[in-house]
């Protein structure tokens, strides 16, 4: 009896497992994809070194040697020291606090504002839909770094009101890839089959619309975030963003400019910093469309030999 | 309107607004989905409603649910005009009459687990308190639609069509509803599990003492579950009555001839078969036709054909209606064309 398959029976029945509390299987599924895996790993990692700066930086950030200034990378300066002498490694390690605190600020802020919108215009459509989005395309015709310029001067330079200057231009964008996702979930049965028992919009549109409308904001979130870096980098470059001498990956950009020819050490690893940053936001954002995706999740679990 | 009497539809239309190209946006016509339909569905009874695609059977469905407006008419839902509720009367209604819908590939919430889905409309109408006691219902409500309880935490993707549907049968039930319109609810189903699925409605129907609206394009599925049987053309009942009387004995041409179509399973039946073939299309539902709108394709038009509308008047077995004039010239003589008349 135990070995022989039941003919019917089976089916339904070969793999009743004990249901896992779903982000735990998400990050099962993510570790299973070595890219997403090793930039999740990555990104922890510059998390840590942001969160724990000042103990993980060997010197000062604004510690100024002018005897020891322009030093290539050695033993003692990892990433060498920039025209006053200040140690670029610790420089690095303190600037990741600040692009990131600046980038999920103003992706936080983005992703509230914009998908609250665009589900709202999505979801309603008609005179809400057209009100919210040409808003949106208004807010969308300014050219971002002058509408960022515009909210910085009124506002004043700083890295706070970059986040929010930032978050303000990510705005539309948020509304508009939620709004074209809810366009499609909102006409899926399942939304009218919820309307026929009785649910209300707010319950439709929470937990409903929003889960399956979320794969595509989650990605544009992710990407974001490395927009988002790059554009306090490009603000700090114009001297609106970061203040000196605190140090962030684009004031550091900025300032070592001018030495390309002489010490290529100032501009590159601020750069190379933001690249690897921005590079793990945008394969894990990746990794994260394939495995929120609940038909592709039974594909790679069965593929990785999870069931019977 | 006698007691028994569960649901009752009276000249009920639902017109949708055909929107025009460019500048010219309104007034472009409208699409008579449904278009004066009367109805009666008697507590307890299946309903079977029959007619091809495109005849308004869906929307006549939906609009007695009112999940879809009706633009004209009344509908009664034991004992109050369901058109006119709001707020807790209407989710009152959605307690009372539930849905099965075509596709249980596409009704199920592919994120939410069985028993989420199961447990959505007990959470809305807050009919059981506590997730240990909605757990419990949701594991009776599978039990009764034959599903393991066990599978209330799996995702709608890892089950069958047929499964899927009885999850959806599960969904509709939970709120013991009185009324439950099954809209094609076996036609994405394979062959085999479709007689599964219609014998699961009709035990569920007698075990809960549910009324049913059953609707299909699938006649012989329709023969084996209704009592009683409709036939829509164009957005208008044409022909009601006893399953047996409409299904042997069918005194609307377009009925004759749609179940001349049923192929029989007797080979010596079969080869007898006599088909009634129709000419021409179904007209278009934003144009149509003056009088009896089956008069363009029908075989036996006679003169009244074009000017009276006909109405549904008592002809072969008792409880049957037909809206023909071949029974006698019963109905609305039209003044105008019927394209330009237009409600107030």
């Amino acid at each position: 009896m135990t070995s022989q398959p039941g003919p019917a029976a089976s089916g339904a029945r070969k793999s009743l497992r004990p249901a896992k509390p779903r982000w735990r299987e998400t990050l099962g599924l993510l570790a299973r994809n070595p890219t997403a895996a090793i930039s999740a790993v990555l990104l922890v990692g510059i998390i840590l070194v942001a969160l724990f700066d000042e103990a993980l930086a060997p010197a000062g950030p604004n510690d100024i040697d002018v005897g020891a200034r322009l030093q290539p990378p050695s033993g003692e300066h990892l990433f060498g020291t920039d025209d006053l002498g200040r140690d670029i490694f610790s420089r690095v390690i303190l600037g990741a606090a600040v692009s990131l605190r600046v980038g999920l600020l103003a992706v936080g802020i983005a992703l509230v504002i914009g998908s609250v919108i665009g589900l709202l215009a999505g979801y309603y459509g008609r005179w809400v839909d057209d009100v919210l989005m040409r808003f949106m395309d208004m807010l969308f015709a300014f050219p971002a770094v002058l509408l960022a310029i515009a909210v910085l001067a009124v506002r004043g330079p700083g890295s706070g009101n970059t986040a929010l200057a930032i978050g303000i231009v990510y705005i539309p964008i948020f509304a508009r890839v939620t709004r074209a996702s809810v366009l499609g979930v909102r006409e899926e049965v399942y939304v009218r089959a919820s309307r026929s028992v009785g649910a209300s919009d707010f319950r439709i549109l929470t937990r409903h619309v929003l889960p399956n409308a979320a794969p595509p904001i989650i990605v544009q979130a992710s990407i974001s975030l490395a927009f988002a870096v790059l554009a306090e980098a490009a603000l700090s470059f114009l001297g609106l963003g970061t203040q000196p001498p605190n140090p962030s990956w684009g004031l550091m950009l900025a300032e070592g400019r001018g030495y390309l020819d002489l010490a290529w050490w100032l501009a590159f690893f601020p750069g190379m910093a933001i690249f690897l940053t921005v590079l793990c936001f945008n394969l894990l954002g990746d990794g994260l469309r394939d495995v929120l995706d609940p038909k592709q999740r039974t594909l790679m679990g069965s593929a990785g030999g999870e069931n019977p | 309107m006698s007691a028994d009497v569960l649901v009752s539809a009276r000249g009920l239309e639902v017109h949708f607004p055909i929107r025009g190209q460019g500048l010219r946006k309104k007034g472009a016509g409208v699409l008579r989905a449904v278009d004066g339909v009367d109805l009666d569905i008697l507590r307890g009874e299946t309903l079977g409603l029959v007619g091809e695609s495109g005849c308004g059977k869906s929307t006549l469905g939906n609009a007695l649910l009112r999940l879809i407006p009706s633009t004209g008419g009344t509908v009664d839902f034991a004992g109050t005009d369901i058109t006119k509720l709001s707020g807790r009367g209407l989710r009152e209604l959605r307690r009372r009459a539930g849905m099965v819908f075509q596709d249980p590939f596409a009704s199920l919430d592919p994120r939410r687990t069985v028993a989420q889905t199961v447990s959505e409309p007990l959470e809305v109408h807050g009919l059981r308190k506590g997730r240990q006691a909605r757990a419990e219902r949701v594991a009776e409500l599978l039990e009764l639609v034959g599903l393991d309880p066990a599978v209330a935490g799996r995702y709608p993707h890892e089950f069958s069509g047929g499964q899927r549907q009885r999850v959806g049968i599960a969904r509709a039930l939970a709120g013991e509803p009185d009324f439950l319109v099954c809209d094609e609810a076996i036609a994405s189903l394979d062959v085999s599990v479709q007689a599964q699925v219609l014998n699961l409605l009709r035990r569920l129907q007698r075990q809960l003492g549910l009324t049913l609206l059953f609707i299909s394009h699938d006649l012989s599925a329709v023969r084996h579950i209704s009592d009683r049987i409709a036939v829509m053309y164009l957005g208008r009942v044409v022909e009601i009555g006893p399953a047996e009387a409409v299904g042997t004995d069918p005194q609307m041409p377009y009925t004759q001839a749609l179940l001349s179509a049923v192929p029989l399973p007797h080979p010596a039946l079969e080869r007898k078969r006599k088909r009634i073939v129709l000419h021409g299309d179904v007209p278009s539902p934003s144009a149509v036709p003056s009088g009896c709108r089956f008069r363009t394709r029908c075989p036996y038009v006679f003169e009244p054909c074009d000017d009276v509308d006909p109405a549904l008047q008592s002809v072969g077995a008792p409880g049957q209606l037909a809206a023909c004039h071949l029974h006698g010239v019963v109905g609305t003589p039209a003044t105008e064309p019927e394209g330009v008349t237009a409600k107030p």
